[in-house]
């Protein structure tokens, strides 16, 4: 099973720029999860962060028992075998082709033969849609291609957490659509740990047990899916229509009479909050263990939750019961 | 304060380089394929540039020995200033100049597209896996090139005395037992090999420090070279005095 991984009390400033403060979540173990966030408060970071490559002045990390920020330098990297990593930009090796790149943590850290690498590696590649451009380099293929070779590269040692930073940013709505598809059809199959850093909406909506969002320097929330898709507060409910009226401005944030302004312009769209069905395994995949999972902690802390997100609770399970009879 | 933290950097790599040499396993591949790729960008300049220097210094200490009259003793001064002083600083000029920047833009531009990052969470240190192996290959090259410049720059040195200032050959040679001796060899070769290491680590860690787009690899590059002359002259100037100190020179 995934490992449960619990951020305490994080603050993180680049010289005078303070880019969240005192950040306290715990990613439940072999759940799926999503950072939400409009762009540059700090997603990055966090998910660094939770990897070790970034340094919190304040604050624990604590994965597997190890405290991720004050640990020895080998324990970290002991640590991190178990985890899989999607960097934004995919973080290919420029010099190796695609089948290299996916096959270098295996020659790195497994005695495997070329044979059983060459499986693997295919596996993984056809995975992500990419079988037949083994031999290409990073820098003859698009932008999404790079990030489903850095997804196929995380997922080659079976990592027990794995995070994806905007795996949907430079991939069509139908790619997207697939990718949102892949990544819990993974969490049924190996019932790894998943954190993904996102601004795409729909994949927010269908994909996690469990949403969070930055804004302003802080955590405004994180918790079960339903708490978000059902809140009330504006900025969570101007990023989830993707409105221009509300406190979210072009940079960080702007004045009332903007705010007020842009209500009067802006055409009534529909409001898209509010409880979807989350995705579920492609028939013919295992059952979704932290589906159940999650519905046993939901429903312990289920009275300390807004009344709109018990509701969306208590009708989503049903459909967790369903699917498992089913 | 900037630079007391530069420096403060440029030691902790160092210490962990050295360390790393000899506490993990050895990148044999990645340290082959750096020592050619730095022999190839610095064996034909330094061959270049080797001759002329060898002959200036020739014709030089030449010139200077017949006013003093000790023109017998024109090959052994010669040779000890080729060996002792030209060779490694032309072999350090090279090896930071020419393999050194190659290092350090291969590895800002690593770091720049996020490779480094990515292999620190895969649970590979790039310091062991990319700095060690370029620090050995430039170890190896600056040897190798040192042996390259001595003995061109020695046969140049002979053949301009020989030819150009009718020395006579055997004097040339006979004079070399009379003032040089093995040690003056072995201080060459030793200077080299750790000119070649402060080359590579001041190198690398521009290049791992890299931030700020292509610009900042550029920038790096930039401030990596004129960073390893700098410290080359000095570690140059201090290697000297000890080794004068410590190793009588022979005859006296
Ligand atoms: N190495 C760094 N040095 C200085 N500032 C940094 C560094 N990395 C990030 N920042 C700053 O931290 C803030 C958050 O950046 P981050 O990349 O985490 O944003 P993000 O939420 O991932 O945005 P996006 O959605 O556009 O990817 C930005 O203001 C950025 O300028
Ligand atoms: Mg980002």
């Amino acid at each position: 099973m995934g490992i449960e991984v619990e951020a305490d009390g994080l603050t993180k400033s680049f010289g005078r720029h303070t880019v969240w403060r005192d950040v306290s979540l715990t990613l439940p173990a072999g759940e799926i999860s999503v950072m939400l966030g409009p762009s540059g408060t700090g997603k990055t970071v966090f998910l660094k962060t939770l990897v070790g490559l970034v340094r919190p002045e304040r604050g624990r990390v604590v994965i597997n028992g190890v405290d991720i920020v004050s640990c020895r330098e080998r324990q970290l990297y002991r640590t991190r075998r178990l985890m899989g990593v999607m960097f934004q930009d995919g973080a290919l090796f420029g010099s190796m082709n695609l089948y290299d790149n996916i096959a270098f943590p295996l020659r790195e850290h497994t005695r495997r033969n070329e044979r059983q690498i060459r499986s693997i590696v295919e596996e993984k590649m056809a995975m992500v849609g990419l079988s037949g451009a083994e031999s290409k380099l990073p820098g003859e293929i698009s932008g999404g291609m790079r990030k489903r070779a850095g997804l196929a590269r995380a997922l080659v040692l079976d990592p027990e957490f794995i995070l994806c930073d905007e795996p949907d940013s430079g991939l069509d709505p139908v790619r997207t659509a697939y990718l949102s598809q892949l990544l819990i059809d993974l969490n049924a199959q190996i019932d790894a740990t998943i954190l993904i850093v996102t601004h795409n909406i729909q994949m927010a909506r269908t994909v996690p047990d469990n949403i969070g969002m930055l804004y302003r320097r802080q955590l405004v929330t994180f918790g079960p899916r339903e708490v978000l898709l059902t809140s009330d507060e504006p900025v969570v409910a101007q990023f989830l229509n993707g409105r221009r009226s509300g406190p979210i401005g072009m940079s960080e944030e702007k004045d009332a009479a903007a705010t007020a302004a842009e209500a009067m312009t802006e055409p009534d769209l529909d409001d898209v909050r509010g409880v979807v069905p989350q995705l579920t395994p492609t028939p013919g995949q295992p059952y979704r263990q932290a589906a159940a999972r999650r519905q046993e902690r939901v429903m312990r802390i289920l009275h300390q939750l807004p009344p709109a997100a018990q509701q969306g609770i208590l009708a989503g399970r049903h459909e967790v019961s369903h699917e498992r009879t089913g | 304060m900037n630079a007391l933290a530069e420096t403060g950097r440029v030691f902790t790599l160092a210490a962990q380089v050295a360390r790393m040499s000899f506490t993990t396993r050895p990148q044999v591949r990645e340290t082959v394929e750096q020592f050619w790729f730095i022999a190839s960008v610095t064996i034909l300049p330094a061959a270049l540039v080797s001759i002329p220097f060898g002959a200036v210094i020739a014709l030089q200490v030449g010139s200077l020995t017949r006013q003093l009259g000790a023109e017998s003793f024109t090959g052994a001064a010669s040779v000890l200033a080729i060996v002792q002083q030209a060779s490694p600083l032309v072999t350090a000029l090279l090896v930071a100049g020419a393999g050194g920047s190659a290092i350090c833009a291969d590895l800002g531009a690593r770091t720049i597209r996020e490779e480094m990052d990515a292999m620190e969470v895969m649970g590979i240190s790039p310091v062991q896996r990319l700095v060690v192996p370029r620090v050995h290959a430039a170890m190896g090259v600056a040897v190798l090139l040192n042996g390259l410049v001595s003995t061109v720059g020695v046969v140049g040195g002979y053949f301009f005395n020989v030819i150009m200032q009718n020395g006579t050959p055997g004097a040339y040679l006979a004079s070399f037992s009379a003032l040089a001796h093995l040690p003056d060899l072995w201080v060459s070769e030793i200077k080299a090999l750790i000119f070649g290491f402060i080359a590579g680590v001041v190198a690398a860690n521009r290049g791992i420090s890299a931030k700020g787009g292509p610009k900042g690899v550029g920038d790096a590059v930039n401030q990596s070279v004129v960073l390893a002359f700098l410290l080359l002259f000095f570690v140059n100037l201090v290697i000297t005095a000890i080794y004068l100190r410590v190793v009588p020179p022979k005859g006296a």
